[in-house]
């Protein structure tokens, strides 16, 4: 089923939750919302499932409009964060419950129901778990149920609200690659709410990035990490370090480095921010003829096959460390010591002028 | 002992219980058995005669009758007024709140006097019942009347909080899946207050049982007829018949912890088969 958004808009009292937000989905797509908290992510997942009402704007299913359809009508299924499995009920009647509670005329018969959960419940693995009760299982177990419990309904279009939000890193991680896996063999729309950036590029087809209740960028994974749209997207996704200069008709200076920037050839003289990741960075003991800027390495981290620097620029001592990834070879050939002073480079940025962070 | 006392980090466990056994005995235990061991003073033949004559048996029938009717319809619209406060926002939702307490504070006597003025033939009530052929003061129902207002405030204080701890995310979690508002009250609210419901109905009733000041004014006392036991009591201590009265405290003791106890037990099997954490 595909969804489309148009314009909405919601206010709680003075907070705008979401301000003329648009947004396409694709059928069977797999979509992150992906924002820091307050930026409108739950409202909007909230609105799409008719838990909420907006004050103007259009939610439509399959091109029909669905903005004042009721809950029951919409075919959705909603996982919440913090499970709301039903805990008087055993895993296999809270599996069971949306099909029990359906009128009798459209309710399968018992030996259909028992069938079904049964097969829900082989699918999230957990077929063993059946007559416990929501208590006596792990957090991760209890949020596979609840996906089994919304899937029961057979429904066209799959919400979660931060998912995994509740559970702790390493089950967090196996449930990312398994919502993945059920995705793809049951194609069903899917939108999850998140603020974790890694779980939105690892899970999702496209990223849509939120902020104070508007859509920041909607792009691939890959695309949202490699060019951001905008300051916020580069500092929301990943850490980035910021150099402030100036752009001058297709060229940038940063210091002593002097760089093109082809995309501002109109720019005339303008305050800029350069935002470059810490592995975009090239890293030398000496200058090699080439502009570079000089740093002081202050703190060394080496985790894994990566190398983590932290340096001071020697300009504006202390102020602003520059975080620098360099692969483990690359540390052991230099033989870099803490207090050493090298000569760094941005091997590609990205340039917004004006923007004075 | 070393079975009774289970490792603990949490220090004072020996003079904690001490002083709570202490405390239990000398203001519940001590008290109670003194009324078994006054009982023992007559013989069972006398104490048979004392506990089940006629009018002793009207008695535990209207006492034990009319407070579980009380502690029932306390229990539905306790429920409801519990409902109401948590769920809805209104004004002067604050003052029913603390009217709701008002029958614990207010002196039972006051209560049964401005029960029977209201409920009398040509009180404020009585004179629109009374055309209708129901009579309330002075029969039992007036004594259902005043049990009921007494039980009130404990099934609203005791469903209140449990209902306030209901996460929406259940009920929107049923709505998502289907479920009618009816549906979700019945399969997912009240199993889960149920427990609460019943503790406020056993308070409700363990009061109704006990209570006298209220109901001795409402009720007319008329022997076999509106007479609660605890009045029985009170007329034969007047007749320096302490050993009678004592014989059908016991009784009332008795049939008390024994109800209690079902339902204590009720909630515990409850509890295990709805697995509340």
């Amino acid at each position: 089923m595909s969804i489309e958004i148009r314009n909405l808009n919601k206010r709680f009292g003075s907070f705008t939750a979401l301000n003329n937000v648009s947004l396409d989905i694709q059928p069977g797509e797999l979509l992150a919302l992906l924002g820091p908290s307050g930026s409108g992510k739950t409202t909007l997942l909230r609105v799409i499932a008719g838990l909420e009402t907006v004050d103007s704007g259009q939610v439509l299913f399959n091109n029909e409009d669905a903005t004042h359809q009721h809950i029951h009508e919409r075919q959705v299924g909603f996982v919440f964060q913090h499970y709301a499995l039903f805990r008087n009920m055993t895993i296999f009647e809270n599996v069971a419950f949306g099909l029990r509670v359906r009128p009798k005329s459209v309710r399968p018969d018992n030996e259909e129901i028992n069938k079904r959960v049964t097969d829900l419940l082989k699918l999230v693995q957990l077929d063993w778990l059946g007559d416990r009760y929501p208590h006596q299982l792990s957090g991760g177990q209890r949020q596979r149920i609840a996906l089994a419990r919304a899937l029961a309904v057979e429904p066209k279009v799959l919400l979660l609200d931060e998912p995994f939000g509740a559970l702790d890193a390493k089950v967090r991680k196996e449930l990312r690659t398994w919502l993945r896996r059920l995705h793809d063999d049951m194609h069903i729309t899917s939108i999850f709410v998140t603020h974790d950036q890694e779980e939105a590029l690892e899970v999702s087809d496209r990223v849509v990035v939120m902020n104070e209740g508007r859509i920041e960028q909607i792009a691939t994974p890959d695309e949202v990490y490699e060019k951001p749209a905008n300051p916020f997207v580069y500092e929301f996704l990943g850490h980035v370090n910021l150099f402030h200069g100036r752009v001058h008709k297709g060229r940038a200076w940063i210091g002593d480095i002097e760089i093109d920037a082809p995309d501002h050839a109109e720019a005339e003289d303008l305050a800029a921010v350069a935002y470059v990741r810490p592995h975009d960075i090239e890293v030398d003991r000496e200058p090699n003829g080439e502009s570079a800027l000089a740093a002081q390495i202050v703190h060394i981290l080496s985790v894994g096959p990566i190398v983590r620097l932290e340096l001071a620029r020697e300009e504006n001592q202390g102020k602003n460390l520059i975080q620098v990834e360099i692969s483990k070879e690359r540390f052991r050939g230099l033989q870099l010591e803490k207090g050493d002073r090298v000569y760094i480079k941005p091997r590609r940025l990205d340039l917004f002028p004006h923007l004075t962070h | 002992m070393s079975q009774f006392k289970q490792h603990s980090v949490l220090p004072g466990f020996n003079l904690a219980i001490g002083f709570t056994l202490l405390y239990l005995s000398l203001v519940v235990l001590i008290p109670l058995s003194a009324a078994f061991i006054r009982a023992t003073e007559l013989t069972w033949s006398e104490f048979w005669t004392v506990v089940i004559t006629l009018r002793v048996l009207d008695s535990y029938r209207l006492t034990f009758g009319a407070s579980f009717i009380a502690a029932l319809i306390n229990a539905i619209f306790g429920l409801l007024v519990a409902w109401i406060l948590v769920r809805y926002q209104f004004t002067g939702k604050k003052i029913i709140d603390a009217l709701i307490d008002l029958p614990f504070a207010l002196p039972t006597a006051v209560a049964g006097i401005t029960l029977t003025a209201l409920y009398a033939g040509n009180g404020w009530f009585g004179q629109f019942l009374e055309p209708l052929g129901i009579k309330v003061a002075y029969t039992p129902i007036g004594v259902f009347v005043a049990l009921t207002f007494i039980g009130l405030p404990f099934v609203v204080r005791t469903v209140q909080p449990v209902l306030e701890d209901i996460e929406t995310e259940l009920e929107e979690a049923a709505a998502m899946l289907g479920a009618s508002r009816l549906q979700t009250f019945v399969r997912i609210i009240f199993p889960t207050i149920l427990p609460a419901l019943m503790t406020g109905f056993a308070l409700a009733f363990a009061r109704a049982i006990g209570e006298y000041g209220s109901v001795i004014f409402i009720a007319g006392n008329m022997p076999m007829v509106s007479e609660i036991t605890p009045l029985l009591i009170i007329t034969k201590l007047e007749q320096y018949d302490y050993a009678g009265a004592t014989a059908i405290a016991v009784v009332m003791l008795v049939t008390s912890f024994v109800l209690l106890l079902i339902i204590n037990l009720l909630q515990w099997w409850g509890r295990r088969r709805n697995a509340l954490i």
